[in-house]
């Protein structure tokens, strides 16, 4: 799907920039886009080498370890691939912390720290495992309780209650997370059955016919 | 408890830089060495996301300087005005998911014309604060680690942006009504 999108942006940019003229401009921003992404990229290097560094030593003293023993319990549930011990487990559980806290700095190293540990459990290391999919979409929709860089630009503007916008985000924000689990869920459950299986599963009886019929899991569909 | 939470994530970080190296340090692991060690992973990873989030990035400008994604508004204007969406409000629902940088820029614009207490305003502000950059973060998260094959990630991430859309402007109805 990502192939898709790529190209299907591209494509259909420079198709309607030229049906209006902005051939010029659509040059422009394609290179004024790489260099984008190069200049968020060296703003990453700062804030992954440190955290990396503080997050070395956090796990060579065992914290690591042990906050995954910890919280275990409540984590299993939506990893339940992940051993409970796995120090994966504990870069999970501080990624979401940090989210939760609005604390984007720290929350993106230990999220990619997160991914290098699920990697390790990873037989095929170029395709997602159902874990790495769930940490995304808990990130991509991310849980938070202080919105901080929206409070400040309404601050600046003059808002009368600047934080009474934290009530709506964090209703919306707990549909959206719990959106995003449950869709997770839903393609996790359809991609792991056999056809064969899930035919049967969906007739609800046994006809060998049937399992010749049923719409194909997507699997390859990314 | 605003205030509070405030202070909570003010407060985590400090405390956590100089708790972990203590509690190492009790645990007589060579910190400083440790650190560096760690550290040097940071800078091959950054450098492994470039290509990554050059790769989304140029797609990203080509799509809105070449004028489609103002197209691709107008198209589903109408259609989100009928159940009541605040129209300025719409191209949000497409920059946010794509670009961080680009929508909190058009939060920004539209408190800026409309004032921060608007109802578009508080929408935008909702919508802005409750959920991520979907492709950004796929492209972070999984370029850090080499995956290219992300599966159903992507729809998922997608669809709870469309779900969380609708979520802010329930929300702020609920609970600013219709101002």
């Amino acid at each position: 799907m990502v192939n898709w999108i790529w190209m299907g942006m591209i494509v259909f940019s420079v198709i309607y920039g030229a049906a209006n003229g902005k051939m010029e401009q659509v040059a422009e921003a394609a290179f004024g886009g790489a260099q984008t992404g190069v200049t968020v990229c060296l703003g990453l290097i700062s804030i992954l080498v440190f955290w990396m560094g503080l997050m070395r030593i956090a796990e060579e003293a065992g914290l690591v370890r042990k906050l995954s023993l910890l919280m275990a319990p409540v984590v299993r549930k939506l990893f339940p691939d992940v051993p409970g011990d796995h120090p994966a487990m504990g870069y999970i559980l501080s990624n979401m912390s940090a989210n939760l806290l609005g604390l984007g700095n720290a929350a993106t190293p230990m999220g990619i720290k997160a991914m290098q540990e699920l990697q390790k459990l990873n037989p095929e290391p170029t395709v997602a495992t159902p874990a790495m999919c769930t940490l995304l979409a808990l990130n991509t929709a991310s849980i938070t309780l202080v919105p901080t860089t929206i409070i400040a630009i309404r601050m600046n503007f003059g808002a009368v209650h600047p934080a009474d916008i934290v009530a709506p985000t964090l209703l919306a924000t707990l549909i959206s997370t719990g959106a995003a689990i449950l869709a997770d869920r839903w393609y996790r459950r359809r991609n792991r059955l056999p056809p064969a299986f899930n035919a049967n599963r969906n007739a609800g009886s046994v006809n060998p016919g049937a399992a010749v019929s049923p719409p194909p899991a997507s699997a390859g569909g990314g | 408890m605003i205030s509070i939470i405030q202070i909570v994530s003010t407060w985590t970080i400090p405390v956590l830089i100089a708790f972990i190296p203590l509690y190492a340090s009790l645990r007589k692991v060579p910190v400083y060495e440790t650190f560096v060690d760690g550290a040097k992973d940071g800078f091959g990873t950054a450098i492994g996301i470039i290509p990554h989030l050059v790769g989304m990035m140029t797609a990203i400008g080509m799509f809105r300087a070449s004028g489609a994604m103002d197209a691709l508004v107008g198209v589903i204007r109408p259609a989100l005005e009928l159940i009541g969406i605040p129209s300025d409000v719409l191209p949000l629902a497409l920059l946010r998911p794509i670009t961080g940088a680009g929508s909190l820029a058009f939060v920004s614009d539209l408190i800026k014309e409309q004032g921060p207490d608007s109802f578009a305003s508080r929408v935008a502000s909702t919508i802005q604060g409750s959920t991520d950059t979907t492709l950004y973060v796929l492209t972070v998260y999984f370029g850090a680690v080499g995956i290219r094959n992300a599966r159903y990630a992507l729809k998922v991430g997608l669809f709870s942006d469309l779900v969380g859309f609708f979520a802010a402007v329930a929300a702020c109805w609920l609970l600013f009504g219709l101002v």
